[in-house]
């Protein structure tokens, strides 16, 4: 498809692409961050600060970026997608350089109003990257190995260089959200038994090493796996976090404590919970009917995209929607996972609820493309 | 790059179908979270929010305030006052030090209490507040409260502590508190938790520590709200403790300070008991010391002050004090010897100076000898022979059984520590105790209070109110408790002949009253009252025969702690007997001489409910006496006031 292709259909233009937006995306979008700006307040004993009010602004600023992102056509960024990689790249490489330490990581750049986190951006960049790259690629080609090999490398590059953070969370999101482009571009599904199998192999060969000679993991990071197994078993090391969101998951019950009620929270039992644990909080006080909606409500985004993207019948438009509605998907169920012990603790935010910039940001932006790609989709004149 | 769309709609047809797939899958995935989240949240919520629980409450002990003590008109000898102090949780200070800098240059910090602190933190969690300043001033505590954001971590806290307004002046009787110490805890079998807070006060001595089980009430309890790191968040709700009982003493505090100020630096006590219902009106022991010292921890410096001190501040004379009764005890031996019909009242005995008992002589005080002495003569001149003699007649048990029947020998059932028995020896005692058979000697020598024979000021005073009554008059230092007023210790008539009583108070009478009687020169002349006494001068050493030949020694040439010890018993009006008071000097010299006018003038103070007039005292002594009473009003107004007057 070309820049050709694009203005012979009837796409809307100028201000009438407003009335284009997908609207019932933006509506979720908002909705979810007010499930956010709620659970701020309640964990912040009933306060507009200090979490509440940058976290509005920040959506306010974040909802301005996704409007001038719809507004610029999919094209663009089709042709972007190299230069926002490349440029990912090296800020992942600047924060290496001259990040600022916080939780014992690399992860920030201050820009001045905000911190950005370079592997935020990643994320998005590389999905981008891939259906351009799945654009251009010439479908016979997709599942030849010399084709599946480059995008694999494209993807371990930003991977090897945010684990270095380190960040394993993100890094696992990436390959995953990664995977998950080729898998829907068509890529031959035995890669991915290979990979998956392999991956099996390399766990179970892990834990065969133990109290070996060949040890493949230092003891330390055993213990932590054994934690995360059974967190009875250190309940007020590195279990507690495991085990107080278990406890105020639990404690919510079928309908909550009620908003501000809930008392793991209030009183610090749990851990990050203004980020990572946010849903623990929301859990708690609003129970089981308030996670489940929650739940409901980032599933109905997702099928939204899903929507969307077999209606854009071009291959770099589903691509990049698809791929954004992984990274998405990866987010909430990661952090959810994490949360309900089903996961190890690796630090993913739950998206648009957790506090925090850069991710609430990046994802406006990358739901920006989404719309672009919602408002620019091709339209017969004959319909 | 031009395709063709049949190739185009191939591949966005696979997509599609891995498109649904993909999306069935993640539709799969939220279903586990929902059914897990419906695992945790529906079937474990019980057991969840019963950890939850467990998280957040705490159950906080509240400690009861402690029952208050009041004299016999409602003057307050104990209380609970909130007490000041600085706290500090080291965790929310960040540097403890330059806190505890700042914090001293604001108010000055005792480096003992500082030191203290400091062992504390290093023992406790950082988020526990520890103690740096204890019952400091409101004006400290404002200075503080300003400073507050320069302070971080640092907190004013009110609580009750024990406060003796009345000073040393019932030391003895009241006792003190103090914190519980591992040694307390170590001799209780199962300790109320209410102990185990830290810096609780319990009784430590005197009637603080007897009454223990009614002063201190119940403790009631909080459930608290904690935070993660246990700080306190809010109260759930609480159950307050019951408050120890008030009591009420028979004292008088009034008449405590002015015997407590008359007998100034003396090492003595004195004791005040009223006649008709055994109320101990005072009960004073001098030296005496400031209970509040021990309140929240005596120094080093002035607890090795006050147990150096060879007066023994410390200890509490009137009951746990024993004293030879010395002539104080004739009244007895003269009542067994009537009692028992081996003398008549008008009889007389012989006194040469001394009497020949078994070979050995024993010798009256007066070695010129008082020539024919009756019973009045004997008490009146306090005659050594006579008693000699007639206490060999009489035989030592029956003069032991007439001194038990005057309180002496007995332990009296005070709410006081270490109450003394005394001794009354008997032939059975003496083989008991020494393995030795009774000789005829110590008969003589117990019949004018010598010897074997022991007795507190308080049996004496007892002993001296049966004597005017005639009644085994038991005496009474509680008053009520809890408002309920406790029995009187009036006492049913003693088995004495009436006759015999009223022979040996006409012989303190004149003791008091004749020209020729030891306590003559301090003696009541008021027409309506009339004083009866009886001196006594106790040996606190024996007197060698060597020394007895070239002469024996003054007293005042003596070392302290080697000389006589002064007592003096009396009761007044004669007629009507009120009071009945006994005053002992330790190591004070003659009875007639160091503790009569003590006795006299505690005996008018009670009398008259205050200072008296000069008009009772004789003649010659009034401008001496007035300059004693202003000298002792100066002296009483030194106290603090303002607790005085603070009436329940």
């Amino acid at each position: 498809m070309s820049y050709l292709e694009y203005h012979a259909k009837s796409t809307p233009s100028g201000l009438r692409k407003i009335l284009y937006l997908n609207w019932g995306l933006t509506l979720l979008l908002i909705t979810v961050s007010s499930v956010g700006f709620l659970m701020l307040y309640s964990v912040a004993g009933g306060s507009f600060s200090p979490w509440v009010e940058p976290q509005v602004k920040r959506f306010a600023l974040g909802l301005g970026v996704m409007f001038v992102v719809a507004m610029i056509p999919i094209w663009f960024w089709r042709n972007v997608s190299v230069l926002a990689y490349l440029g990912s790249l090296a800020l992942l490489v600047a924060v290496e350089l001259f990040g600022t330490v916080g939780m014992g990581a690399q992860r920030w750049i201050d820009i001045g109003f905000m911190r950005l986190q370079p592997s935020e951006v990643t994320k998005i960049a590389l999905v981008m990257l891939l259906a351009a790259y799945y654009d251009w690629l010439p479908a016979e080609k997709t599942s030849r190995p010399l084709w599946v090999l480059l995008p694999v490398f494209l993807i371990l590059l930003p991977t090897a260089l945010v684990l270095k953070q380190p960040d394993l969370g993100t890094s696992i999101l990436l390959m995953a959200a990664g995977g998950g482009v080729m898998f829907l571009a068509g890529v031959h599904w035995a890669y991915f038994v290979a990979v998956i199998a392999a991956g099996v192999g390399l766990v179970s060969a892990v834990f065969q090493s133990r109290g070996t000679d060949w040890q493949l993991l230092k003891d330390y990071q055993f213990r932590r796996i054994d934690t995360f197994m059974d967190p009875s078993q250190d309940p007020l090391g590195a279990g507690y976090h495991i085990t107080q969101s278990q406890i105020a998951l639990g404690s919510g019950g079928w309908s909550g404590r009620g908003f501000m009620q809930g008392t793991q929270s209030r009183l610090n039992f749990l851990p990050e919970k203004h980020t990572d644990f946010i849903f623990t909080t929301l859990a708690e006080e609003f129970g089981f009917i308030g996670g489940v909606t929650l739940l409901f409500i980032y599933m109905l985004i997702i099928l939204f995209c899903i929507a969307s993207a077999i209606a854009a019948k071009d291959r770099f438009s589903s691509l990049v929607i698809l791929g954004i509605a992984i990274t998405f998907f990866l987010f909430f169920a990661v952090n959810m996972s994490m949360v309900m012990g089903l996961a190890p603790v690796v630090g993913v935010p739950l998206p648009m609820v957790s506090y925090g910039g850069s991710a609430m940001l990046v994802l406006l932006g990358a739901f920006g493309i989404v719309q672009s790609a919602h408002i620019h989709r091709p339209r017969h004149s004959s319909r | 790059m031009k395709r063709n769309s049949k190739e185009l709609d191939a591949s966005h047809g696979k997509m599609t179908r891995r498109a649904l797939l993909l999306g069935g899958l993640q539709l799969a995935f939220a279903g586990g979270l929902a059914a897990r989240m419906r695992f945790l949240q529906v079937d474990q919520a019980d057991e969840f929010r019963l950890l939850a629980e467990e998280n957040r409450i705490n159950i906080r002990l509240l400690p009861p305030a402690r029952g208050q003590i009041f004299d016999r008109n409602g003057l307050i000898i104990a209380q609970n006052s909130p007490s000041y102090r600085i706290t500090v949780v080291p965790e929310d200070a960040g540097d403890v030090e330059a806190v505890i800098d700042k914090l001293s240059s604001l108010l000055p910090l005792d480096p003992e209490d500082l030191e203290r602190a400091r062992t504390e933190m290093r023992r406790s969690p950082p988020f526990l507040p520890i103690t740096l300043a204890d019952r400091i001033g409101w004006e400290d505590i404002s200075k503080v409260a300003v400073n507050a954001p320069a302070l971080p971590g640092v907190t004013p806290e009110v609580g009750l502590t024990r406060v003796y307004p009345q000073l040393g002046d019932f030391a003895h009787v009241v006792g003190y508190v103090g914190p519980v110490s591992d040694y307390d805890l170590s001799k209780m079998e199962d300790p109320e938790p209410v102990l185990l807070i830290p810096r609780f006060q319990i009784g430590k001595v005197g009637f603080e520590a007897k009454r223990e089980d009614v002063l201190r009430g119940k403790a009631g309890a909080k459930r608290v709200e904690v935070n993660a790191t246990g700080r306190v968040m809010r109260e759930l709700d609480r159950r307050e403790g019951i408050s120890g009982a008030d009591m009420q003493l028979t004292t008088d505090a009034e008449l405590q300070n002015y015997v407590q100020a008359r007998l100034g630096r003396e090492s003595a006590a004195a004791v005040v008991i009223d006649c008709e219902d055994g109320d101990i009106r005072a009960i004073c022991s001098s030296p005496s010391f400031d209970p509040n010292l021990f309140v929240r921890g005596i120094s080093v410096a002035d607890y090795r002050m006050l147990t150096e001190d060879n007066y023994r501040p410390l200890s509490n004379k009137t009951v746990q004090g024993t004293y030879p009764p010395g002539s104080t005890f004739k009244m007895i031996t003269a009542l067994a010897a009537l009692e028992q019909g081996v003398i008549g009242p008008e009889e007389t005995v012989w006194c040469p100076g001394y009497l020949k008992v078994a070979g050995r002589r024993f010798h009256c005080w007066k070695r010129a000898g008082h020539g024919h002495v009756d019973l009045n003569t004997s008490l009146k001149r306090s005659c050594d022979v006579y008693y000699y003699d007639v206490a060999i007649k009489t035989g030592i048990d029956n003069i032991s059984a007439m001194a038990n029947k005057f309180g002496l020998g007995i332990k009296h059932d005070l709410p006081m520590s270490a109450v003394a028995q005394g001794i009354t020896p008997t032939k059975e005692w003496k083989a008991r105790s020494y393995g030795k058979d009774w000789l005829i000697g110590d008969t003589a020598n117990s019949s004018i209070g010598q010897g074997f024979t022991l007795a507190s000021p308080l049996q004496l005073a007892v002993m001296t109110a049966r004597i005017a009554t005639g009644r085994s008059v038991t005496p009474r230092l509680l008053k009520s408790l809890d408002g309920v007023e406790l029995p009187s210790g009036a006492g049913d008539p003693l088995d004495v002949s009436e006759n015999s009583l009223r022979m040996v108070r006409r012989g303190m009478y004149s003791v008091s009253n004749d020209r020729r009687g030891t306590g003559y020169r301090s003696r009541i002349i008021a027409d309506n009252i009339r004083m009866a006494g009886k001196s006594g001068t106790s040996q606190v050493r024996n007197i060698t025969a060597a020394e007895r030949a070239a002469g024996v020694i003054r007293n005042e040439d003596l070392p302290w702690d080697r000389r006589d010890h002064a007592l003096y018993v009396c009761f007044a009006p004669y007629d009507k007997p009120k009071y009945a008071v006994a005053v002992v000097v330790e190591h004070g010299g003659g009875g007639s001489r160091a503790a009569a006018p003590i006795a006299r003038d505690v005996l008018l103070q009670a009398l008259y409910d205050g200072t008296p007039p000069l008009e009772a005292y004789p003649k010659g002594d009034r401008s001496r006496i007035k300059a004693q009473q202003e000298r002792l009003e100066r002296e009483r107004v030194k106290r603090p006031l303002g607790s005085r007057s603070s009436k329940a």
